[in-house]
């Protein structure tokens, strides 16, 4: 198992994680996947990849440099994205009973080993 | 977005909102163009349509070398623009698509709505095709036909 997909069978032990995907940021594919079934995976990495890549012009446009972490609050859970860097974007699927806090904490931990 | 086939606009449409290609072009796998989004210049589009469908013929023939049945799609990566090509089987025979994007969009988000634009495709295809025979002395007033069409001229 390589390191990308150790790191992210880590993250999805996190309480409420459906999974997690690596995606090349600028082809928006994915690089290294740990999902549960029912995920879009492809679908999840294309689009996450494609609003991190806007969010970070806005921001950047705003003074205010690039992401650290992103948290989109759904009906049916939260979907979180961390940029490793300008190549990678590690993203999250979590459902409405996970521990976001924590995800987070854990993103951010293997989004900087990752970076 | 001009298409031969009314049935073709709403699939397409939504793939050009969702994708944000810059150029995209429909064909069927001999180079007749079904429809088209972006071109200015009637020769761009039958010379594009004339391209993309060697381009997939060619990559065939590599396909059938390695033992492959056939590539599912082809990317050329630019500095600055980017072509997708990919072959699918709709009711009224094989189709091509060539899309072209640039940094608005991603490879990846091309691909997931173009297998969805065909899966559309294949769902609005009418599953009985026009009775219809091309004969030599109709064939310029078709093909003028489908400009206009494709141009809306």
């Amino acid at each position: 198992m390589s390191a990308a997909a150790e790191l992210l069978d880590r993250l999805s032990t996190v309480r409420g994680i459906r999974g997690s995907v690596l995606v090349s940021a600028g082809d928006g594919l994915i690089v290294a996947e740990s999902l549960m079934t029912g995920v879009d995976g492809r679908a999840v990495a294309a689009l996450a990849a494609s609003l991190v890549s806007r969010l970070r012009r806005a921001t950047e446009s705003a003074g205010r440099r690039e992401p650290v972490f992103l948290q989109l609050h759904a009906a049916g859970g939260t979907v979180l994205a961390a940029p490793c860097g300008t190549e990678l974007v590690l993203v999250a699927v979590a459902g409405p009973d996970a521990n976001v806090g924590l995800a987070r904490l854990e993103m951010l931990d293997v989004s900087g080993r990752l970076a | 977005m001009r298409a031969v086939e009314p049935w073709v606009k709403a699939p397409l449409e939504r793939f050009l909102a969702e994708s944000s290609a810059r150029l995209t072009l429909l064909m069927t796998s001999s180079g007749q163009v079904v429809a088209q989004h972006g071109f200015t210049r009637s020769v761009d589009v039958m010379t594009a349509a004339a391209l993309g469908a060697a381009i997939v013929a060619s990559t065939q023939e590599i396909a059938r070398l390695v033992g492959e049945p056939r590539f599912l799609s082809l990317v050329h990566q630019g500095v600055t623009q980017h072509v997708f090509l990919s072959g699918f089987e709709t009711p009224r025979g094989r189709w091509i698509g060539l899309v072209v994007f640039d940094g608005e969009s991603t490879v990846g988000l091309v691909q997931l709505f173009f297998d969805r634009l065909v899966a559309e495709l294949v769902a609005a295809a009418p599953r009985e095709a026009p009775a219809q025979r091309v004969l030599p002395e109709n064939f310029e007033r078709e093909l003028n036909a489908s400009l206009r069409a494709l141009f809306g001229r």
